[in-house]
C-alpha cells in the first residue's frame, strides 16, 4: 500500500508547530484552522475538521454512467466512498495519476442533518493555517461563473489568497445520464 | 430500601401493548348477544395484567382507568350482562385510549387523561343501569369506582405467612390512619397456644372502621399488596356484610377489643412495603431502546451452531500445530470447507432472528377495516392470508405504513356501497384480502378488493387537469393506473378525512422503493383492484454471482438467475430492428448488453465469445451479455446512497474478499435503463414484437 494516511491528530501536530514560526497567525478565540492543497498552482482550502484522513491514490470501482468527474467508489474501511477529481470538477485540464497524487477524505454535514464521506483528488497538499474571521473575506460576486458556487470565502495568507471550498455543494452531483434504448 | 422500579418499565409497556394487541384482536372477535367465554376471559386477562402492573408500578391513571373496564368485562363473563355492540365499540375505544395513556407513560410525558375521563364516564353510565340488584349489592367492584361514603368497614385478616411476603400490616394501618379517623379492632381468636405459636406468623385480623369522605380506590391502594394474602372486605358502613366467609370472622371477632397484639408489635421492623417504592416512579431518564422477542427454537439453533464454530476452530488449531506436510493440507481444506459451512449456517441463524411473522403488520388491520367501514358505512369482509410468512424486522416496521394507506384506500375508494354492489350483481358485503407469500428471494404482499376497480377515465381527466400528461398523450390502461403512484393525484370525488388528501400514493411508492421494493397495480374496472408490493426478505445479505465485463467485476444477485449459457449465434435475432432476442427453448429472450449499458470499453463484444446470464425478475426474462462468470459468494451490501447517490440498474455495493469495492446489479433497473420497460407498463416493451415474430 501506498497510502501516505494521515490521522486528524498529525495534522494539528502539524498544526501547532506552523503557528510557533509565524506569530502573526497565532490563533485567538476566532479563528479556524484549514488544510489547504493545491490544484493548477491555485490554493483551495477546506475545514481541517472535516478532513477524515489524507492517502494516496488507488484505483476505485467505476460507477457507471456517472459524470466524468467521479473517479468512482472505494473501500474506507468497509465504507463506500465516492471519489471526485476536484480537476474535472472545476473544468480544469487534468493531470495524469501517479505516486504522488493525493486523496483528501472529508466528511461533510449537510442541511438536513445527514452526513455523507467523499474523497477529493487534488495534486497536493500544501498546508495547515490558522485563520483569524478578519481575515476571511465573502466571495467576489461572480455568479455568473460556473465554479463560483463552489467558493464559500477567500482569505488572505501572507500574500497568497486561499480559496475555501463550500464543500457541501461539491456533494451536489448531477443526475447520471441515462441511457437510452440500446441500439 | 427502596427498589428500583424503572428497570422494570421496558418490560411493563413491552407486555400491555402486547396485552392491549391482544385484547383489540379478541374483541373483534366477539359478536354481540353472544357469550363466548373463553373470549371474554383472554380479553379480561389481558386487561387485569395491565391493570396489576400499572398499579405495581404506580401508574394510577391507567390501573383505575383499567378497573372499569374489569368491571364491566366481569359482568359480561359472568352473564349477568349480554354483551352488546355499544359495549364492544366502547372496550375497543379504551383499547386505543389505554395505548395512548401507556405512550404517553412510556415517554415519561404527563398523560392526557381527559379521554380517559370521559370513556370512565361512559364506563359508569353503562355499570349504573341494568345491573340487577342482588348482584349490585353484593360484589363491592360492581359499584362505579367513584363510589362515596361517609365511612367504610374494613375487614382484614391475613394469613399467616403474610410476613415471608415482605409485607407489614401495621403500616397499612398506619396509612388507613393518614386517611379519617379510625377505630380498630384486632381479632385475636386464631392466635395459638402459646407453645405452638411461631414468631413468623401472622395469626392477627382487624377489624376497621374509617370514618370520612374517603375514595374506595384510596383504600384499595394501600391493600393492593396483599389482597392475594388475606381475607378482606370493604364495604360502605351501615350494609351488611354478606359474603359468608367474613360474617364468621365477625362473629368471632366480636369479644375481644384489644390493640394489636405482641406479635405483630415484634415485626414492626421489617423492610418497608414495596408500595412506598412503587409510589415514586423513577425520574431516571432513558433512551428508546428498541427490543425484540425471538422464539426459543431459533436461539437454541443459534447456540448449537456456535457449538459446531467451537469444534471447528479447535480442529484448526490443532491442525496448526503439526508438521505441515501434503496430508495435512486435505484436512486444512477439509476443515476450511466445515469452516465456511459454519458460517453460512451461523449468519442464517441470525438472520432468522430479525425475522417476524407479517402478522405483526396483519393484526392491526382487522380493526383498521372496523372502524373505516363503519365510518363508511360499507359492509366489508376482511381476509388475511400467509399471516406466518417471514420477513425481516426493519422491513416490517417500514411496511406498515404504506399498507395502512392501501388498505385505506381499497375501503373509500375502491369498494362500493352496499346499494351500489347490489345493484352491480355483487355481494353486499365487499372483501378486502391480505395476502402475503414469498417469491424467490422475495417477500410479496398483495391488498386485493373485489370493488369498483381503477376508473381509468376519471384517472385520466384528473391527470390532465393537473398537468401530469398531456390531453393528447396515448396511454395503455396500465400506463393510466400507474398514474394514481405519481405526485399530486387524489381521484377522490370528496376529500375526507379517510383518505384523500392528495398526498399518498406517490409516498407509498417512494416508502416502498427505499425499501428496494417495488409496487404495481391490477386493476379490471368493475371487479376490483389488486396492489402487489414486492420486497427484499432482507436488506443485509444476498448470495451473488460475480461476473466480470472488461475489467470490471459485478455481482447479478444469484436468486434472480436462471441459467448462464454461450450463445448460439444462429438463434439471434433483431427484434424491431433495435433488440437482440436469443430463442432459448420456446421462449424469446432480449439479449442486454452490460458493457453497453454501463459505458464500459474493452469488453467483449461478439454475443458468441461472451457468455449470457439468463435473469428473472418480476416474471420477465433477460439475456445479460458479461465476459465471465466468476466465483459465487456472499455478499453484504452496502448502500451507495450513503455517501452518493442512486445509480440506475445498481442496487448496492459490496466489498470483496481483496477489499475492493464491486457493485450489485439491479436487473430491474437495468431493464429500465436498457428501455425495455415503460412504467407501470406490464411485460417489456417488446412483447408485441416478439409475438408478431412468433
Amino acid at each position: 500500500m501506498t497510502d501516505i494516511a494521515t490521522t486528524e491528530e498529525d495534522i494539528k501536530e502539524q498544526s501547532v508547530e506552523y503557528d510557533h514560526e509565524e506569530h502573526e497567525l497565532e490563533a485567538t478565540g476566532e479563528s479556524r484552522q484549514f488544510l489547504t492543497f493545491m490544484m493548477d498552482d491555485e490554493e483551495y482550502g477546506v475545514d481541517i475538521l472535516s478532513v477524515q484522513e489524507i492517502r494516496g491514490w488507488e484505483p476505485a470501482t467505476v460507477l457507471p454512467n456517472a459524470p466524468d468527474y467521479v473517479k468512482g467508489v472505494i473501500n474506507l474501511r468497509g465504507t463506500i466512498v465516492p471519489v471526485v477529481d476536484l480537476r474535472q470538477r472545476f473544468g480544469l485540464d487534468s493531470m495524469e495519476y501517479g505516486a504522488i497524487t493525493v486523496v483528501v477524505v472529508v466528511k461533510v454535514s449537510l442541511e438536513n442533518n445527514d452526513e455523507k464521506i467523499i474523497g477529493l483528488v487534488v495534486d497536493a497538499i500544501s498546508d495547515v493555517y490558522t485563520v483569524k474571521a478578519e481575515n476571511m473575506r465573502p466571495a467576489p460576486d461572480i455568479t455568473e461563473h460556473a465554479n463560483a458556487e463552489f467558493i464559500e470565502n477567500l482569505m488572505n495568507v501572507e500574500k497568497n489568497m486561499v480559496v475555501l471550498l463550500n464543500l457541501p455543494r461539491l456533494m451536489e452531483f448531477s443526475q447520471s445520464s441515462a441511457v437510452q434504448a440500446t441500439s | 430500601m427502596s427498589i428500583d422500579l424503572s428497570q422494570f418499565f421496558e418490560v411493563f409497556f413491552e407486555e400491555s401493548f402486547e396485552g392491549l394487541d391482544i385484547m383489540e384482536a379478541e374483541l373483534l372477535a366477539l359478536t354481540p348477544g353472544t357469550h363466548d367465554l373463553e373470549t371474554i376471559n383472554t380479553i379480561f386477562r389481558a386487561a387485569h395484567s395491565i391493570k396489576g402492573g400499572s398499579g405495581t408500578f404506580g401508574f394510577t391513571v391507567v390501573s383505575n382507568f383499567t378497573h372499569v373496564l374489569e368491571t364491566l368485562l366481569d359482568q359480561i363473563r359472568d352473564g349477568r350482562r349480554a354483551l352488546e355492540q355499544q359495549h364492544i365499540d366502547l372496550l375497543l375505544l379504551s383499547v386505543d385510549c389505554l395505548r395512548d395513556l401507556l405512550s404517553a407513560l412510556k415517554a415519561e410525558e404527563v398523560p392526557d387523561e381527559a379521554v380517559a375521563n370521559k370513556l370512565k364516564a361512559d364506563f359508569e353510565s353503562i355499570l349504573a343501569d341494568g345491573v340487577c340488584g342482588e348482584y349490585a349489592a353484593n360484589e363491592s367492584e360492581d359499584k362505579p369506582s367513584s363510589t362515596q361514603s361517609s365511612g367504610w368497614a374494613i375487614k382484614f385478616f391475613p394469613f399467616p405467612y403474610l410476613f415471608k411476603t415482605g409485607n407489614e400490616p401495621l403500616y397499612m394501618l398506619h396509612e388507613l390512619e393518614a386517611l379519617g379517623k379510625l377505630t380498630i379492632t384486632a381479632d385475636l381468636s386464631h392466635i395459638p397456644e402459646f407453645s405452638k405459636l411461631v414468631p413468623d406468623e401472622c395469626h392477627v385480623g382487624w377489624d376497621i372502621e374509617l370514618h370520612g369522605n374517603i375514595e374506595k380506590e384510596q383504600i384499595e391502594e394501600i391493600f393492593e399488596w396483599v389482597l392475594d394474602d388475606c381475607d378482606f372486605s370493604l364495604n360502605p358502613i351501615g350494609e351488611v356484610t354478606p359474603s359468608a366467609e367474613v360474617e364468621d370472622t365477625k362473629e368471632e371477632s366480636e369479644p375481644s377489643i384489644e390493640p394489636p397484639a405482641q406479635v405483630s408489635e415484634e415485626k414492626k421492623e421489617t423492610k418497608p412495603t414495596p408500595t412506598q417504592a412503587a409510589k415514586a416512579p423513577s425520574a431516571v431518564k432513558k433512551g428508546e431502546t428498541n427490543s425484540i422477542r425471538v422464539a426459543i427454537d431459533k436461539v437454541d439453533s443459534l447456540i448449537n451452531m456456535v457449538g459446531e464454530l467451537v469444534i471447528t476452530q479447535a480442529m484448526l488449531c490443532q491442525l496448526a500445530e503439526r508438521e505441515f506436510d501434503e496430508n495435512n493440507v486435505n484436512m486444512l481444506q477439509e476443515g476450511l470447507a466445515q469452516l465456511s459451512h459454519n458460517t453460512r449456517d451461523l449468519q442464517e441463524s441470525v438472520m432468522r432472528i430479525r425475522m417476524l411473522p407479517i402478522s405483526f403488520v396483519f393484526s392491526r388491520f382487522p380493526r383498521l377495516v372496523r372502524d373505516i367501514s363503519q365510518k363508511l358505512n360499507k359492509k366489508v369482509e376482511l381476509k388475511l392470508i400467509g399471516e406466518q410468512t417471514e420477513l425481516d424486522k426493519t422491513v416490517m416496521e417500514k411496511l406498515s405504513d404504506p399498507m395502512v394507506h392501501l388498505v385505506r384506500n381499497s375501503l373509500d375508494h375502491g369498494l362500493e356501497s352496499p346499494e351500489a354492489r347490489v345493484a352491480a350483481g355483487k355481494d353486499e358485503t365487499g372483501s378486502v384480502t391480505l395476502n402475503a407469500f414469498h417469491q424467490g428471494g422475495n417477500i410479496v404482499i398483495e391488498i386485493i378488493d373485489d370493488g369498483a376497480g381503477l376508473n381509468s377515465e376519471k384517472i385520466r381527466a384528473k391527470a390532465i387537469e393537473n398537468h401530469i400528461i398531456s390531453e393528447n398523450e396515448e396511454l395503455s390502461e396500465s400506463e393510466v393506473h400507474d398514474l394514481i403512484f405519481r405526485p399530486g393525484f387524489s381521484t377522490a370525488d370528496e376529500v375526507s378525512d379517510i383518505s384523500g388528501r392528495g398526498v399518498g400514493m406517490d409516498v407509498v411508492r417512494r416508502n416502498i422503493q427505499e425499501l428496494n421494493g417495488s409496487i404495481e397495480v391490477n386493476s379490471v374496472a368493475g371487479e376490483g383492484s389488486t396492489f402487489r408490493i414486492r420486497l427484499p426478505l432482507t436488506l443485509a445479505i444476498l448470495d451473488g454471482q460475480l461476473v466480470r465485463v472488461a475489467d470490471h467485476t459485478y455481482i447479478i444477485p444469484l436468486i434472480s438467475i436462471i441459467e448462464s449459457l454461450q450463445v448460439d449465434i444462429e438463434k439471434v435475432n433483431n427484434v424491431g430492428g433495435s433488440v437482440e432476442v436469443l430463442r432459448l427453448r420456446d421462449e424469446y429472450i432480449p439479449i442486454l448488453r452490460l458493457y453497453q449499458l454501463f459505458k464500459h470499453e474493452n469488453a467483449i463484444t461478439e454475443l458468441e465469445h461472451g457468455l449470457l446470464v439468463v435473469v428473472e425478475t418480476d416474471n420477465e426474462k433477460v439475456g445479460l451479455l458479461v465476459d465471465d462468470l466468476l466465483a459465487q459468494q456472499q455478499v453484504v451490501i452496502k448502500s451507495l446512497e450513503n455517501n452518493y447517490q442512486r445509480i440506475e440498474g445498481i442496487s448496492g455495493a459490496t466489498i470483496l474478499g481483496d477489499g475492493r469495492v464491486s457493485l450489485i446489479v439491479d436487473i430491474a433497473g437495468l431493464i429500465k435503463l436498457a428501455g425495455l420497460k415503460k412504467p407501470g407498463k406490464q411485460g417489456l416493451s417488446i412483447d408485441s414484437l416478439i409475438q408478431e415474430m412468433a
